[in-house]
């Protein structure tokens, strides 16, 4: 019959309309901005350099200015200039720190390269998306200040990496900590050992162990890890 | 599917007199080609396609490649006899010279009929600068044409017996073969809030005092 | 200026004898490039008699972003989000069709899991632009936005899927140069599968809907007829070439990754019409569902990248190799020149829109104007790859 199609395609958008009423699978639309979606966990828009602690931002920054990142970024948006000074880390090595770490997201394109490549899980993909301003030129220029956010609120948007990467650090550091202890170890035996050869007693105590005992505390005995978040 | 230098071999069996060398490719995908001589590159694109054995019926890509003018230094070792009779010593002197550099199109051809492929052939030109000119293999393949002018637009290769030889993506005013090595943008500078590196040393030629700060006064930006 | 002369008609092109005052002289259009129809600032330059198109001259370059000399400028890694946005509809085939070229210039190596991951997700990109395509061409049909919502709903939940797994929608930035970037989690490949076997109940509606309608079809069958041998000729690829009786799949033909593990059919169409390119994507939809309910289910576990890969200081020995897939639109290949630096020296894009377009003019003569809009749909052009 002439125009069965066209009548089986109306059933069709019938049967849609219909079930736009009852059936969430054929209402697809949430009412934006008074309805929030939930997004991913996976989902990323723009780059945040993580901070260990809240309460000093740019104290506990992870990031050591190796300027890896603005290297391998494809639009080159990531401008670094490394500090003239070291800080501690929170292992306690003394580490070079940004005195300026600015990222112009108007250039940024999310692409994720920076993360990849930072050997010291310093910067991390942030989800913001309702950042517009009005001024297109200084506002989307965001600089450390505005770039540093702590760790808990890497736990917040990202949890299973935020878990990842806490406990490999805590790994790594731990890891650390016991070659420092048998380096010290190996160091207070040595003396006891007979002075014959040259090989063994009279080496002048290098100090190769990564000046645990620097960090601000002053602490005598071997360090505790700093407090998480 | 027969080896370039087979293809080579019949080549040069069925043209005589044409110039067609292997250029061998030193990568783990050994995709090798031929080289051939502007003169006879129509016919021998011809007599690809319609081969019996080897059916190259569909041209993949068409891709322009400049290859700059380099500078080569050539060693050259003389021997000097000793004035007083004993063994003669080696001189060494070095010579600078430029290699002229050309335009190349390389062509991609695959065969739909006896699905095989791919056999890439490669044309050069003589010069970057005058000897420009290539025979098209539009008349042979359609699918050149548009990445035939597009070889043009960007590299500046004129393909003689091309349908409609004109740009295709740049706009028709424009000047410049801009996928060229030594192409030079021109200076029509937008002002930029946030350069570095080498985008900050263009534009200090546009700012009209040494700026504060990167991005300084944002006075053009004012709502 | 354009050289040839656009007011005269093209050869080959019919053309009433008679031009009096009564009928008229011939009219030039300029469709574009900002038009709803054109897929993207396209423009086409059209000369008609009365309605009938008699020399069609397509105009683009404006979205020429000079890709292929950024890629000169950046590293290897560096244009892998840049290939994102050549089709920006396709970016996970358009991510695998580089990274292919690489490992070929490199020599590397793929672990299996990650070639499932590849097929999986290069065919549910080809069921979202196959689905794009039956609702844009629906739309240029004038059927004014219901199939597109329709297929656009269908393709949220693919795009969903991507957010999940690479961290968005379109721009995905997934493949590696020896494997995959992110691992998916087994509730992933559930959620794909359950995707999936929904879609053949999806794809049974909207064939419901389009297939057998009437008005789509008095519109498009008999309208832009592709012959086999102007196709072949004229390097079309992808399902217009097959829709033209062309039984050429990349897929089969040069068998890449794992694709001979899996048996689908290609679909081959018998009059190279634009109802026959429609009809041709629907197929081809079926058997990537058959693909993945396969892929799906027989995805081994294991590493996803080939671990003597290196991310930074990449660099390929002097070389050069041509790499192509079979994507959505048509056969997309990456040709890379190395001369040993952390750059490619030459990089081009083989895009499968700039050279399926060669024939526009050709498949438009005769027609209406009403036809050049669906023709142009049928072949299925994104600006972002014809232009670079």
């Amino acid at each position: 019959m002439l125009g069965s199609g066209l009548i089986k395609g109306l059933a069709v958008t019938a049967k849609n309309l219909a079930g736009s009423f009852h059936d969430p699978a054929r209402f697809v639309t949430t009412e934006y901005p008074e309805v929030k979606t939930r997004l991913p966990e996976n989902y990323r828009n723009f780059p945040f350099l993580v901070s260990e602690n809240a309460d000093d931002p740019m104290g506990t920054l992870r990031c050591v200015a190796c300027q890896i990142c603005e290297k391998e970024c494809p639009p080159q948006c990531i401008y670094i200039e490394k500090s003239k000074d070291k800080k501690p880390d929170a292992a306690g090595k003394m580490q070079l720190y940004p005195a300026v770490f600015d990222i112009d997201i108007s250039v940024c394109m999310s692409c994720q390269i920076c993360v990849e490549v930072c050997p010291f899980d310093a910067i991390k993909m942030d989800q913001v998306f309702e950042i517009a301003t009005p001024d297109r030129f200084q506002p989307l220029l965001l600089d450390r200040h505005q770039l540093a956010k702590p760790n808990g609120y890497f736990h917040e948007i990202h949890p299973t990496e935020a878990a990842e990467v806490d406990a490999r650090l805590a790994a790594e550091r731990k890891a650390a900590e016991e070659k420092a202890r048998a380096a010290a170890a190996a160091k207070a035996a040595a003396p006891s050992a007979p002075a014959t050869g040259t090989a063994a007693a009279p080496k002048p105590a290098p100090a190769p162990t990564p000046g645990p005992a620097a960090p601000g505390g002053g602490s005598a005995g071997t360090p505790k890890p700093p407090p998480a978040t | 599917m027969e080896t370039p230098e087979q293809i080579r071999d019949r080549l040069l069996a069925r043209f005589p007199g044409a110039g067609v060398a292997v250029v061998a490719n030193p990568s783990p995908a050994a995709q090798h080609s031929l080289a051939l001589d502007a003169a006879h590159a129509r016919e021998i694109a011809a007599w690809l396609r319609d081969d019996a054995e080897l059916r190259l019926d569909y041209c993949s890509n068409v891709t322009g490649v400049d290859r700059p003018d380099r500078e080569v230094v050539e060693t050259i070792t003389t021997a000097v006899p000793d004035p007083a009779g004993g063994p003669a010593r080696a001189a060494e002197q070095k010579i600078k010279r430029t290699q002229p550099g050309c335009l190349e199109v390389v062509y991609h051809l695959y065969s739909m009929a006896r699905r095989h492929g791919p056999v890439i052939i490669r044309l050069r030109t003589g010069n970057r600068t005058d000897q420009v000119a290539l025979p098209s293999l539009t008349p042979v393949w359609r699918s050149c044409e548009f990445q035939e002018r597009e070889v043009f637009d960007l590299f500046g290769v004129v393909f003689e017996g091309h349908p409609d030889l004109r740009r295709i993506l740049m706009w028709d005013g424009f000047t410049g073969h801009p996928m060229r090595k030594d192409y030079v943008e021109p200076d029509d500078y937008e002002w930029e809030p946030t350069p570095h590196d080498k985008i900050l040393a263009k534009a200090k030629k546009h700012y009209p005092t040494e700026p504060a700060a990167p991005g300084g006064a944002a006075e053009g930006a004012q709502p | 200026m354009i050289t040839s002369d656009p007011l005269s008609p093209a050869p080959g092109a019919r053309v009433r004898p008679v031009h009096d005052e009564f009928h008229g002289d011939l009219l030039e259009v300029s469709m574009g490039p900002h038009h709803p129809s054109t897929h993207g600032v396209f423009r086409m330059m059209v000369t008609l008699d009365g309605e009938t198109v008699v020399r069609l001259k397509p105009v683009f370059g404006y979205l020429h972003r000079n890709h292929e000399k950024l890629g000169e400028n950046t590293t290897y890694l560096g244009s892998m989000p840049y290939t994102d946005r050549l089709d920006y509809l396709c970016s996970m085939t358009n991510n695998w069709a580089y990274a292919l070229a690489v490992e070929k210039l490199a020599g590397q190596a793929v672990p299996e899991r990650a070639e499932y991951l590849r097929v999986i997700l290069a065919e549910l990109t080809r069921l979202l632009n196959h689905t794009c395509l039956a609702g844009f061409l629906l739309q240029d049909c004038g059927a004014s936005g219901t199939p597109l919502m329709y297929a656009f709903r269908e393709r949220e939940k693919i795009l969903d899927l991507f957010e999940s797994l690479s961290g968005s929608r379109m721009m995905c930035n997934y493949q590696r140069f020896g494997g995959c970037r992110v691992d998916p989690p087994p509730a992933w490949l559930e959620a794909a599968g359950r995707l999936v076997d929904g879609y053949g109940a999806f794809l049974d509606e909207y064939e419901a809907l389009l297939t057998g309608n009437e008005i789509l079809m008095a519109r498009t069958q008999g309208v832009g007829r592709l012959s086999a041998d102007l196709a072949v000729s004229a390097g079309v690829t992808g399902p217009m070439l097959r829709a033209a009786g062309v039984a050429y799949d990349i897929r089969k033909v040069d068998a890449y990754g794992i694709y001979p593990r899996f048996d689908f059919r290609v679909p081959l169409g018998d009059h190279g019409d634009t109802y026959d390119r429609y009809m041709i994507r629907v197929l081809e939809m079926r058997e990537s569902i058959k693909i993945l309910q396969r892929a799906l289910h027989e995805i081994p576990a294991g590493p996803i990248m080939d671990p003597k890969a290196k991310l930074r200081g990449f660099r390929p020995k002097p070389g050069e190799a041509y790499g192509r897939i079979e994507g959505p639109k048509g056969e997309i290949g990456f040709y890379l020149i190395s001369d040993g630096g952390p750059n490619p020296c030459r990089y081009r894009v083989r895009a499968p829109s700039f050279v399926n377009l060669t024939i526009l003019e050709d498949l438009c003569l005769g027609h209406t104007v009403a036809d050049a809009v669906i023709i142009l749909g049928s072949i299925d052009i994104v600006l972002g790859e014809v232009d670079r």
